[in-house]
C-alpha cells in the first residue's frame, strides 16, 4: 500500500492575510485599551528620545543664571530650574537617558536571566540546586539596596556615570528573570521535542539555545517590557540619590534632586514635571507589560 | 549476516526513593542489518527504557545503565564519550517517538528541523540541506513539501508530522531507527499508513528497526523478530511466526489471547491476562510473572527460569516451557 498524498487546500491560508496596521491599531484600542495608552506613552517617549534636538530651542545642560526660577509660561512652557535651564527641554533630553538605561539594563539584564534560567531547568539536579539558591540570596535584597550596593563596589572602578547606573541596575535584574524563565523552562524540559532533540545528537548549548530559548519568548518578553519600567525608576531613584548620573547630564531624577526640597513652595515646578515625566513612564511601561502578557498568555486572555 | 546491534546483558536501573527499579534486567538481543525486530510488552515492562538505554537516554538521576554492553557495529556505545555518543544520536541510530504532537518543537518551522539534523550530522550548508529536506518530505508522502517546509507543527496533522518525524530520522541516512510505540497516538487507519511508510522505507533503504509496540498485530505484519518482555526481562523471542503459532512462554499466550483475531469464530470471548505487572521495587527470587500465571508451580516461585532454546532458535524463560511448546515449525 503506497501512503496516499496528503493536501491542503493552500488557497485557505491566502484567506488568512495579515490584515492593515490601521485595523491592527483599532482592534488593540478595543481590546486592550490600557495596554494601548501604554503603549502610546512609551511611543511619545522614544519620539521624544530620538528627535529631542528638534523639539526644543534651549540647552538642557547650559546655566542661564538671568533665567532662574522662572514660573511656566509662553517663554518656557514648564518654566526653569535654580540654574536657568528650561526644564521641559531638560525633561525632553531626560527621556534619552532613562530609554537608554532602561532599555539597555533591561534587555542585558533579562538576556543573561533567560540563558541562566532555562540552563539551570535544563541541566536540573545539584547545578540547578546550587544555581537557584544563589539567586535567593540576591533576591533576599531589594532592588534598590541591591543597586546602591553594586554603585558603591563598581563606583572607583567604572569612570562613566551612565555605565556605572547601567551595571548598577542590569545585575539585580538577572535573579529576577531567570526565576521566571526557569519555572517556564522546567516544563518545556519535560515535553518530548527535548527529548527528540537529544536524540538527534544536538549538544547541550544548542538545544537550550535553539530549542528551549524560542519556547520561554513569552515570559522573557514580559519581563523585558516589566524591567524597562523599573529601570527607569531606579535609575531616578539612583539619581535622586546622588549616586546615579551625575550633573550636568539631564536626568528625571537629578531633577527631582536638584530643586525638589528647597523650592517646594517657592517654585514648585521645578520638582512636578519631572515627577510626573516619571511616573508617566513607568506607568505606561508597566502597563504595556501587562497587555502583552494577557496577548502573550492564552491563558490569562480573556473570553 | 553481521549483527548490527548487539545487547548483551544490559542492565538499566531507576534509584528512586521507593528503591531500586530494575527496568532493564539483564537483557540480551541482537539485531541484523535491515532487519525489523519487534519488542511487545505491557506498559512499565522495560521496553522503552531498553530503547532509551541504547542511545544512553535514559533520564539520570534517577536512572543508571549498571551493566552490560551495547555493541553498535562492533563499538560499545556504553564506553563512548559525550561527544562521540552524540554523533552516533541521530546520525546512525535515529529514533522516531510515541507522540507526534509533541515530539516536534512547536516555535520552529518543520524546515529548520529537518535541517538542523542534516547540518549538524552531515555537514552540509543551507541550502543542500534545504534540497534534502524536500527530497525527504518527498520519500514520506507530503506533497508540496517546499512550502510545507516554511509552516511550523500546528499546521500539520498527528499522522502528518509522524511523517515528518520519520523524514527526520532517515534524514542522515543511520543504521537502524528505533521507533517507540511510532503508532499509539494516532487513529486506526493512520497507523497503517504509517507502518507501511516505515516498513517500506526501512526495507528500500537498508535500514534496521526496532518498533516497541504493545500491538500484537502490528509485530505479527511488519517484524521479522519479536521479543516479548516482561518485569524487565526477555521472557521469550523468536521469529515472529513462531512467538503467533508456537508461544511457549504464558505470558505470550496470555498476549495471544486477550487480542481479537480474525481467524477466531466470532463471538469467542477475549481472555485477559488477570491482575496488574508487578511492581519493579519488589520482585523475589522466583518468576515475576508467576502471581498471574496459569500454570505456576513450586519451582516458579524458587527460582527466576533462564531464557533456554525450546528450537528452531525460539528462546523461552519459563519452567513449563516444554509443555507449553507444540513441536515447533521450521524457523522461517
Amino acid at each position: 500500500m503506497a501512503a496516499p498524498d496528503i493536501q491542503i487546500d493552500s488557497r485557505l491560508e491566502d484567506l488568512a492575510e495579515r490584515p492593515p496596521l490601521g485595523v491592527i491599531a483599532a482592534d488593540l484600542v478595543r481590546r486592550q485599551p490600557l495596554g494601548a495608552a501604554g503603549l502610546f506613552i512609551v511611543l511619545v517617549m522614544i519620539f521624544m528620545a530620538v528627535f529631542a534636538d528638534f523639539l526644543t530651542s534651549y540647552d538642557p545642560e547650559l546655566n542661564a543664571f538671568e533665567d532662574m526660577h522662572i514660573a511656566p509660561g509662553a517663554e518656557h512652557y514648564l518654566g526653569t530650574d535654580q540654574f536657568g535651564r528650561d526644564i521641559l527641554s531638560r525633561i525632553i533630553y531626560g527621556a534619552q537617558t532613562a530609554l537608554i538605561i532602561g532599555f539597555v539594563a533591561a534587555f542585558i539584564g533579562a538576556t543573561l536571566g533567560l540563558v541562566l534560567g532555562v540552563s539551570s531547568a535544563y541541566f536540573g539536579g545539584r547545578f540547578d540546586l546550587i544555581f537557584q539558591r544563589v539567586m535567593d540570596v540576591f533576591m533576599a535584597f531589594p532592588l534598590i539596596i541591591l543597586a546602591l550596593a553594586l554603585v558603591a563596589i563598581f563606583g572607583q572602578k567604572v569612570e562613566n556615570d551612565v555605565l556605572l547606573v547601567i551595571i548598577a541596575i542590569t545585575i539585580p535584574f538577572v535573579p529576577n528573570c531567570a526565576r521566571v524563565v526557569r519555572s517556564s523552562a522546567l516544563a518545556i524540559r519535560e515535553m518530548p521535542y527535548i527529548d527528540a532533540a537529544r536524540a538527534l545528537g544536538y549538544s547541550h548549548a544548542r538545544i537550550i539555545l535553539c530549542h528551549m530559548v524560542p519556547n520561554v519568548m513569552a515570559p522573557y518578553l514580559i519581563m523585558v517590557t516589566a524591567f524597562v519600567g523599573q529601570a527607569i525608576l531606579l535609575e531616578a531613584s539612583l539619581s535622586y540619590l546622588g549616586l546615579g548620573v551625575q550633573e550636568p547630564t539631564a536626568a528625571w531624577g537629578l531633577m527631582l534632586q536638584g530643586g525638589a526640597e528647597e523650592y517646594a513652595e517657592s517654585a514648585p515646578w521645578i520638582a512636578v514635571f519631572p515627577g510626573l515625566a516619571i511616573t508617566f513612564a513607568v506607568f505606561g511601561f508597566n502597563l504595556f507589560g501587562d497587555a502583552l502578557r494577557d496577548v502573550l498568555d492564552p491563558k490569562l486572555r480573556r473570553r | 549476516m553481521a549483527k548490527l546491534l548487539e545487547l548483551e546483558d544490559l542492565r538499566t536501573q531507576f534509584f528512586t526513593t521507593a528503591g531500586t527499579v530494575k527496568a532493564v534486567d539483564g537483557v540480551s538481543y541482537d539485531i541484523e542489518a535491515g532487519e525489523t525486530v519487534g519488542i511487545v510488552g505491557e506498559s512499565g515492562c522495560g521496553k522503552s527504557v531498553s530503547a532509551l538505554s541504547i542511545l544512553r537516554l535514559v533520564p539520570d538521576p534517577p536512572g543508571k545503565i549498571v551493566g552490560g554492553k551495547i555493541l553498535f557495529m562492533g563499538r560499545n556505545l556504553l564506553e563512548l564519550s559525550d561527544v562521540e555518543i552524540r554523533k552516533v544520536r541521530g546520525h546512525e541510530i535515529a529514533m522516531v517517538f510515541q507522540e507526534p504532537m509533541t515530539s516536534l518543537n512547536p516555535v520552529l518551522t518543520i524546515g529548520r528541523q529537518i535541517t538542523e539534523t542534516l547540518e549538524q550530522h552531515m555537514g552540509i550548508d543551507r541550502q543542500e540541506a534545504d534540497a534534502r529536506a524536500v527530497e525527504l518530505l518527498g520519500m514520506v508522502g507530503i506533497s508540496d513539501a517546499e512550502r510545507r517546509l516554511k509552516q511550523y507543527p500546528h499546521h500539520f496533522s498527528g499522522g502528518m508530522r509522524q511523517r515528518v518525524m520519520i523524514a527526520m530520522a532517515l534524514s542522515c541516512e543511520p543504521k537502524l531507527i528505533i521507533a517507540d510505540e511510532p503508532t499509539t497516538a494516532l487513529d486506526v487507519t493512520i497507523q497503517a499508513q504509517i507502518l507501511e511508510l516505515m516498513k517500506d522505507l526501512t526495507r528500500r533503504l537498508g535500514v534496521a528497526l526496532i518498533i516497541i509496540t504493545h500491538n500484537l498485530g502490528v509485530v505479527a505484519r511488519y517484524a521479522d523478530k519479536v521479543n516479548v518482555m516482561y518485569a524487565g526481562k526477555i521472557v521469550e523471542k523468536g521469529s515472529a511466526r513462531q512467538i503467533y503459532h508456537n508461544p511457549s512462554h504464558p505470558y505470550t499466550i496470555g498476549l495471544l489471547a486477550s487480542v481479537p483475531r480474525l481467524d477466531h469464530k466470532r463471538g469467542t470471548k477475549l481472555v485477559p491476562i488477570e491482575g496488574q505487572p508487578p511492581d519493579l521495587t519488589l520482585l523475589d527470587q522466583g518468576c515475576a510473572f508467576r502471581p498471574r500465571c496459569r500454570f505456576a508451580e513450586d519451582i516458579c516461585t524458587r527460582e527466576i527460569p533462564p531464557l533456554e532454546e525450546v528450537g528452531g532458535g525460539q528462546y523461552s524463560a519459563c519452567w513449563q516451557k516444554d509443555k507449553l511448546s507444540q513441536p515447533a515449525p521450521a524457523a522461517s
